[in-house]
């Protein structure tokens, strides 16, 4: 890419010493509200539409199309919420953290500029509890904007009025969930709410409210400093726009970059110098602990929301775990299990019930105690607890890396059984 | 034969078990106020709530939980549900000192285990246990966000990243009169 500013989000971006309220300004900072505060809310909304953003949290759906379920005009709710779903708690994702700590006036500006385009007079940051570093440079960043004027009433002088407001969680992965997380912060506990009625229209205490990840929030400032069509021009492939892309696992050097949408697991996997030395790729996960597994022939494929699904997998966060040759596959999959089923909530039963099974199954075979019917019994669980029968996507999403693990890495589940003990282990 | 648990009346019309106002500070009850003030309704507060009167108490008992219900006007069963549902609300005493050691995936694959059991072996504890001398309490904790740092854990809410057996040896000496 040869735009001048390709790199939009991380543009700002100083983990050391992120910048304060005036030097963010003075490098373009808050230019992106200006902009949008001199538009109608529509016209804001359009602009994303035209930018095609889709959200960053994992399931990808149209920001644009989204906000577009909010009701306004003279007629709406005089009450609306925005909420930035900071809860980043996906095993192997760090993005947001990086952007928090790093860029706290850009997600502010973001916020401002959602707020305003679906008329949300109070906003609220759900920040994951460990997030302790965030929570002190943004609460600095909340306070410097207060004192500035760029928050609360009649900001510049406009009709608009916003309060915002910092929540630390105190550590629960299922806060994640846009419905779990409304529970949450009206101080119930957080299970997931039956959808319909869509936060959209009866939400935070019963009032539309819009629920936007962190990193897509901090898209909006560029967006509405360049418009939706330099936002479509960033990237060439079929998602448009600017990605924190990532890896962790046995690379030589893990970390994130700011890429173009599409830019393909192997040129990420590059970036971080690749394996490290005698080990190789034995397969990955693209986007955090619920995606599905691709291999290394996959590494061309771009990370796009529709071009990993057609390879079998999901984008999911964007952030990939790489499995080394060393490392047992069972022993993974037993361990991304065992997160979730620790982090179920327990309000549906094949979620609640289902996962500590499998557990307990893979632990068994892991240490070679399992037989050839533990690997039909498995089949099946991935069967009872997949999408339409659970109450939410996170049994789904715990499915995703056991079926694919079990399919691409049959050999080593066969082995464990065959051998009555892991491979891997001497 | 173990002898039956004896039934407790409970009138669920009489006072408050534990009275807000005698029972938390002026400090606690100040910032508590402060948050009940950001959202529509009091029992949003309680997550806040809980954290605050944690950082004066360093865990909830249960009269700090009934004194939270009281002050927020829900039941305490409910925020009872609330703060068992979170891991770092503690409803048990911790020691002064809290280690959450990450045990999800990157952690996993860059060996985290040698580091629990170094922890396990030199604190001469399990996870979910305090030292005897009540200095540090040794937690697991899911993934804590710098996988590229991995494996990391947590001391008192602070990171601590890229571990091997000597960072930790230091880490622990650090806390000050721990047992060897």
């Amino acid at each position: 890419m040869n735009k001048p500013n390709s790199q939009p989000l991380s543009t700002h971006l100083d983990l050391a010493n992120p910048q304060n309220l005036k030097a963010y300004q003075s490098t373009g900072g808050y230019a992106g509200f200006t902009n949008a505060l001199k538009m109608p809310p529509q016209e804001v909304q359009q602009q994303v539409s035209d930018s095609k953003l889709k959200g960053r949290g994992g399931a990808g759906f149209s920001t644009g199309m989204k906000w577009s379920f909010v009701p306004m005009g003279e007629d709406a709710p005089k009450n609306k919420y925005l909420v930035c779903n900071a809860d980043e708690m996906e095993p192997g994702t760090f993005k947001d953290r990086w952007l928090m700590e790093g860029s706290p006036h850009l997600l502010i500006e973001g916020m401002m500029i959602a707020a305003y385009a679906i008329g949300a007079n109070v906003a609220y940051i759900f920040l994951r509890g460990e997030y302790r570093l965030c929570a002190t440079r943004l609460q600095q960043a909340i306070d410097e904007a207060q004192a500035g004027g760029l928050l609360g009433d009649n900001i510049n002088g406009s009709e608009f009025s916003l309060q915002l407001h910092l929540h630390t969680s105190a550590g629960r992965y299922i806060c994640g969930e846009e419905t779990a997380l409304i529970n949450a912060l009206e101080g119930k506990r957080a299970n997931p709410r039956a959808k319909p009625p869509f936060p959209q229209v009866v939400g935070l205490f019963g009032r539309p409210t819009i629920v936007n990840n962190c990193e897509t929030l901090c898209n909006l400032p560029c967006i509405l400093k360049n418009g939706g069509k330099w936002y479509t021009e960033l990237s060439s492939g079929a998602d448009t726009g600017s990605k924190i892309y990532g890896i962790s696992g046995r690379v030589k050097n893990a970390g994130l970059w700011e890429r173009p949408m599409g830019t393909t697991a192997g040129e990420i996997l590059q970036l971080a110098g690749g394996m490290q030395d005698g080990l190789k790729l034995l397969g990955w996960l693209p986007g955090g602990a619920s995606t599905d597994f691709l291999m290394p022939e996959h590494l061309d494929v771009p990370m796009e929301y529709d071009a990993i699904a057609k390879a079998g997998s999901r984008m999911g966060t964007g952030l990939i775990i790489a499995l080394d040759d060393r490392h047992c596959p069972v022993g993974m999959i037993l361990n991304l299990l065992q997160f979730f089923a620790q982090e179920s909530c327990g309000w549906c039963t094949p979620c609640r019930d289902g996962l500590p099974w499998a557990v307990e199954i893979l632990t068994r075979i892991e240490v070679g105690q399992g037989s050839q019917d533990d690997i039909d019994a498995l089949q099946q669980l991935c069967s009872f607890m997949w999408l339409g029968k659970t109450f939410c996507a996170l049994a789904p999403g715990a499915v995703e890396p056991l079926r694919s693990g079990m399919k691409y890495f049959a050999d080593d589940f066969q082995q464990h059984i065959d051998h009555k003990g892991c491979p891997h282990r001497h | 034969m173990s002898k039956p648990i004896p039934i407790k009346h409970i009138d669920p019309l009489a006072e408050p078990r534990v009275d807000y106002r005698h029972y938390l500070s002026n400090k606690e009850i100040t910032a508590i106020e402060h948050e009940c003030a950001l959202y529509e309704s009091r029992p949003a507060a309680a997550i806040d709530a809980l954290q605050i009167v944690q950082g004066e108490r360093r865990w909830i008992s249960d009269d700090s939980l009934y004194a939270i219900a009281d002050m927020l006007g829900m039941s305490a069963t409910e925020l009872e549900g609330i703060a068992t549902f979170y891991n770092l609300i503690y409803r048990q005493p911790v020691g002064e000192h809290v280690i959450h050691l990450c045990d999800s995936i990157s952690c996993w694959l860059h060996d985290f285990q040698s580091i629990a059991d170094h922890l396990r072996k030199t604190l001469n504890i399990e996870f979910g246990q305090t030292t005897s001398d009540g200095k540090i309490t040794l937690l697991p904790n899911v993934c804590l966000g710098c996988c590229d740092k991995a494996p990391a854990l947590m001391l008192d809410g602070e990171l601590v990243e890229s571990l091997d057996i000597a960072s930790v040896d230091k880490l622990l000496q650090g806390l000050s009169g721990v047992q060897k």
